[in-house]
């Protein structure tokens, strides 16, 4: 395996973990190297530059939804931080991706 | 791989790669002797299918008759409690004409449940020798059906197994295959970059309006198609959801659009249109996974590539399930139930183009009566509910 995040296309502000990644764990980022500050679960998102509050979320070089504030470089990217332009998001407590193991 | 697959020769010249006697019931309260008239073959291609409602519904009719009609069938048994709703008589002479064995017990006028489930099992008995009589012939990649869905999504399956299944779309439909994707609901935000696929500006219109309806609807409902766990497996909108369910139709030109029970009248890439028209009357379009594999075969799909990423370890009545797992976690989770490990991708083990063309191969194997792990496992998951369709217009589907 190579990097362990996926930038899918060179216009996306998100990149997708391949496998989950630990705190601490190193990634580059478009401003540089970057230690992560919490676990990412294996296909979670985090920002790959900062993202401004409003600015689209492009993945697969294509818009999967918008900022509903400030996002910083390297942090994780999901459906606290970011909204569809289409219909809102159903999840349960479990949506951040770090609790799975326990039903499993 | 040598093709050479041998069909079940059916009278309207389809052909079909099982060979199965279904028994249907027609309202929930005939399921129960239905299903035990089935519990009766254990081991032996015998299948429960069924609608449980008591009111009349014109799609679950046609859906109904389509698939009691299916190539894969090759008889059928319905069980009626006498007082529903559910045209039997439309159904059975559908059936009849189509040369097939058919036999409609009424629970009220059969003794009650223990009677009924005895001549079930008689008539079944009887029909399972006819059935291996039927002409078997062969058959080509060009005479398949062939549909996919993605259910229990996440952010592999837009990664690895839905491209993956796109590739091997791209590979029978070159092959002359029919093959139909689906769920308009999922490709919200999709529509313009769809429509440009169409082999025809119309058809274009066609496919952009049917999202558009897809995403009134669901705005109607106040919810997107998006389960909880999308989201824990890391899908945050609808749309990221979208653009990776979209991925597994490849890069065919787009021959037509299709509703449930419309066959494609050629090979070819298609799209069903799976939300109901009209005003939002009974609910979900599809409350679940199995709904829609009943719509693609209800279309003649002879068997459904299934992708997933959180784990699903459903199978179908009629048709084979293949299972493609996008996530090499799931995939070493529930192995015993997955027929391909599209995780290799995301693991940089093996290229979309390498499983693409494992999951092409397998689908000519299973055409050749190679059983898949759902069918292995004994699963054969149905459901059928309530919806309202239009006609299809005249700018969906190709010239034969």
């Amino acid at each position: 395996m190579s990097a362990p995040f996926l930038h899918l296309h060179p216009n996306d502000n998100v990149l997708v973990a391949r496998s989950t990644a630990p705190e601490g764990a190193k990634v580059v980022l478009e401003g540089g190297p970057f230690v992560l500050t919490q676990p990412i679960p294996l296909a979670h998102k985090i920002a790959y530059r900062d993202i401004a509050a409003g600015e689209r979320i492009l993945k697969y070089g294509m818009p999967i939804g918008i900022a509903t504030q400030d996002i910083p470089a390297g942090a994780h990217v999901h459906i606290h931080n970011i909204r569809s332009a289409y219909t809102a998001t159903y999840a349960l407590d479990d949506a951040n991706g770090l609790n799975q193991g326990e039903t499993k | 791989m040598t093709e050479e697959i041998t069909g079940y020769l059916r009278s309207d010249g389809r052909k079909g790669i099982r060979n199965s006697v279904v028994v249907a019931y027609l309202v929930e309260c005939a399921h129960f002797v239905a299903s035990k008239i089935v519990a009766g073959f254990d081991g032996e291609d015998v299948q429960l299918i069924g609608f449980p409602g008591c009111f009349p519904n014109e799609y679950a009719a046609r859906v109904m008759e389509q698939l009691c009609t299916h190539p894969n069938v090759g008889a059928v048994l319905f069980v009626s409690l006498g007082c529903e709703s559910f045209d039997k008589v439309r159904v059975s002479t559908a059936v009849k004409n189509s040369g097939r064995p058919v036999e409609t017990l009424v629970i009220q006028k059969s003794g009650g449940t223990a009677s009924t489930v005895q001549s079930g099992r008689d008539w079944v008995q009887n029909a399972l020798d006819q059935v291996a009589k039927v002409d078997r012939v062969p058959m080509g990649v060009h005479e398949l059906v062939i549909g996919t869905i993605c259910g229990g999504s996440d952010g592999t399956s837009g990664i690895s197994g839905n491209p993956a299944a796109g590739r091997a779309f791209d590979l029978l439909i070159g092959e002359g295959a029919a093959c139909i994707f689906e769920e308009t609901g999922e490709m919200i935000s999709c529509e313009d970059i769809m429509a440009e696929r169409a082999v025809t500006p119309e058809l274009g219109e066609e496919l952009r309006a049917a999202v558009q309806k897809a995403e009134r609807y669901y705005d109607t409902l106040g919810y997107g198609s998006f389960a909880a766990g999308n989201a824990a497996g890391g899908l945050s909108t609808i749309e990221e959801k979208s653009l990776g369910a979209y991925v597994k139709s490849g890069d065919s030109r787009i021959s037509g659009l299709i509703k449930p029970g419309d066959v494609p009248p050629k090979g070819g890439l298609y799209l069903m249109d799976v939300v109901p028209d009209g005003e939002v009357r009974f609910g979900f379009p599809n409350i679940s996974d199995n709904a829609e594999i009943v719509e693609m075969i209800a279309s003649g799909a002879h068997l459904t590539l299934f992708v997933t990423g959180r784990g699903s370890v459903v199978g179908s009545a009629i048709s084979p399930v293949i299972k493609i797992c996008a996530n090499p976690d799931t995939y070493r989770a529930l192995s015993g139930d997955m027929d391909v490990n599209a995780g290799d991708i995301i693991e940089g083990r093996r290229t979309i183009d390498e499983v693409g063309q494992e999951i092409r191969d397998l689908v000519v194997s299973v055409a050749k009566g190679a059983e898949t792990k759902s069918e292995a496992l004994g699963h054969r998951e149905f459901i059928l509910t309530y919806k309202t369709f239009e006609p299809i217009g005249p700018s969906c589907l190709p010239a034969v």
